[in-house]
C-alpha cells in the first residue's frame, strides 16, 4: 500500500499579542503526484463506478477532500 | 425548456455512459505516457469496445450525443432537442 | 477539430439555489488558475513543444473544457431563477447589474480573463513546470472552495475536480520524465 502520508503537520509560533484565537496545528497537503514517480503497470485499480466517484482510475492518487463543516462521506476511505 | 421530463432511464443510461467513458478518459492519459503497457491497451480497447454499444442504445432512446455526423438524426432534425447537459 | 458531447463527465448535482457559492466558484471558470486558462494554456503550448508530449497537452486540454462545461453548469444551478433579493443578499448585485444571470469569465473579486494567466515560454521544461504548478493550483483552489462551501452535493462534484488535478500533476511530471530521457535508451521502470 502507499508508503506515504497525504498530510501533514507543522505548529507554527504564536504570540501572546495575536487577536485571533490561535490554531496551534496548521495541516497542509502532500498528495500522491509528489512521491509517485513515474507510475508503474498495472497498479491497483477502482471498479470503474467507483474510479468515477473517486475521480480517478487508480487507487494510490485517491485522496478525497472535505470541508471543516463536511462529515467525511465517500465509501471508499 | 419544454415540460417534458426526463424518465429515471435517462440518468441510469447517461451515468453508465459517464463510467465507462471516465475510465477510457484515465487511460487515455496514462497511455500517453505509457505507449508500451499492453494491459492497459487491451483494457483500452475493450471498454472502447463496450462505450460504442452503449452509445447506440442511448442513441436510439434519447437522441444523438455528438454531431458533425458522428451521430445519425431522425426526422426531424433533433440535434437541438432539450435537454442541454447543464439542464438535466 | 473538436467534436461536442451532450454529455457532462461528471453527474453535477447542487443542493439549494445558492448564489453566494456561484459567486466562488467564477474563480475556477475565469480566474487565473481556473479550467479555462488551464485548457487555453495547454492546448497552446503543443505548437512548440516535442512530438512524444503533444497527445498529453490535447488530451488533458481536452479534458479541461469538459471541466469547464461542469464548473458552467453549478454556477448555472446555483443562480437559476434566483430572484435579485436573493442576489442581493449573497452580494453579487454588482455582478448583476451589469450581466443579469449571464456568466462572465472573470474570477471571484470581479477581474476580467486575461492571457496574461497563461505563460508561453517555448522551452519544453519550463512549460511543463509551468503545467504542474498550475494544477497544484487548480488542487489548492478546489480545497479552498470546498472549505467555504456547506453543499454537499457541490462539494461531491468539487472532490472530483481536485482529484483530476491530482491525475493531471501526474502526468505532466511524468512528461517531464520522458523528455529527460536519453535518447535511444529504455525507460527503468
Ligand atoms: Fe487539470
Amino acid at each position: 500500500m502507499k508508503n506515504f502520508t497525504l498530510r501533514k503537520t507543522y505548529h507554527p509560533y504564536i504570540s501572546p499579542f495575536d487577536p485571533c484565537p490561535p490554531v496551534r496545528e496548521k495541516t497542509y497537503y502532500t498528495p500522491a503526484q509528489l512521491y509517485l514517480g513515474y507510475q508503474p503497470q498495472n497498479l491497483e485499480q477502482f471498479s470503474p463506478k467507483e474510479a468515477l466517484k473517486a475521480g480517478t482510475l487508480w487507487k494510490v492518487f485517491y485522496d478525497p477532500y472535505y470541508g471543516p463543516n463536511e462529515k467525511r462521506r465517500g465509501p471508499y476511505e | 425548456m419544454s415540460n417534458k421530463q426526463l424518465p429515471q432511464e435517462f440518468y441510469t443510461m447517461m451515468e453508465e455512459l459517464q463510467t465507462l467513458d471516465f475510465v477510457l478518459v484515465e487511460l487515455t492519459l496514462y497511455l500517453d505516457t505509457h505507449p508500451d503497457d499492453y494491459n492497459a491497451i487491451t483494457q483500452f480497447n475493450e471498454f472502447s469496445h463496450a462505450r460504442r454499444i452503449l452509445k447506440n442504445q442511448f442513441e436510439e432512446k434519447f437522441g444523438p450525443l455528438q454531431q458533425f455526423g458522428n451521430s445519425y438524426s431522425d426526422y426531424p432534425w433533433n440535434w437541438n432537442d432539450p435537454p442541454w447537459p447543464w439542464q438535466i | 477539430m473538436w467534436i461536442y458531447e451532450k454529455k457532462l463527465q461528471y453527474p453535477v448535482r447542487v443542493s439549494e439555489c445558492n448564489p453566494r457559492l456561484a459567486k466562488y466558484l467564477i474563480e475556477q471558470y475565469g480566474g487565473a488558475d481556473g479550467e479555462l486558462a488551464a485548457a487555453l494554456r495547454y492546448l497552446n503550448q503543443r505548437y512548440t513543444i516535442p512530438d512524444k508530449v503533444i497527445g498529453l497537452l490535447t488530451d488533458i486540454g481536452t479534458e479541461e473544457f469538459a471541466h469547464l462545461e461542469m464548473i458552467a453548469t453549478m454556477i448555472y444551478k446555483l443562480t437559476k431563477d434566483a430572484t435579485p433579493e436573493m442576489l442581493k443578499a449573497a452580494g453579487i448585485e454588482d455582478h448583476y447589474v451589469n450581466h443579469d444571470n449571464a456568466l462572465f469569465y472573470q474570477n471571484a473579486s470581479g477581474v476580467p480573463f486575461t492571457a496574461s494567466y497563461i505563460q508561453a515560454k517555448g522551452d519544453p521544461i519550463t512549460d511543463l513546470y509551468e503545467d504542474i504548478a498550475a494544477e497544484e493550483k487548480a488542487r489548492a483552489t478546489y480545497q479552498w472552495i470546498i472549505d467555504m462551501s456547506d453543499d454537499p452535493d457541490l462539494n461531491d462534484g468539487l472532490r472530483f475536480l481536485r482529484e483530476r488535478e491530482i491525475v493531471h500533476s501526474q502526468r505532466f511530471r511524468e512528461a517531464v520524465e520522458m523528455l529527460k530521457e536519453e535518447r535511444d535508451r529504455k525507460k527503468i521502470f
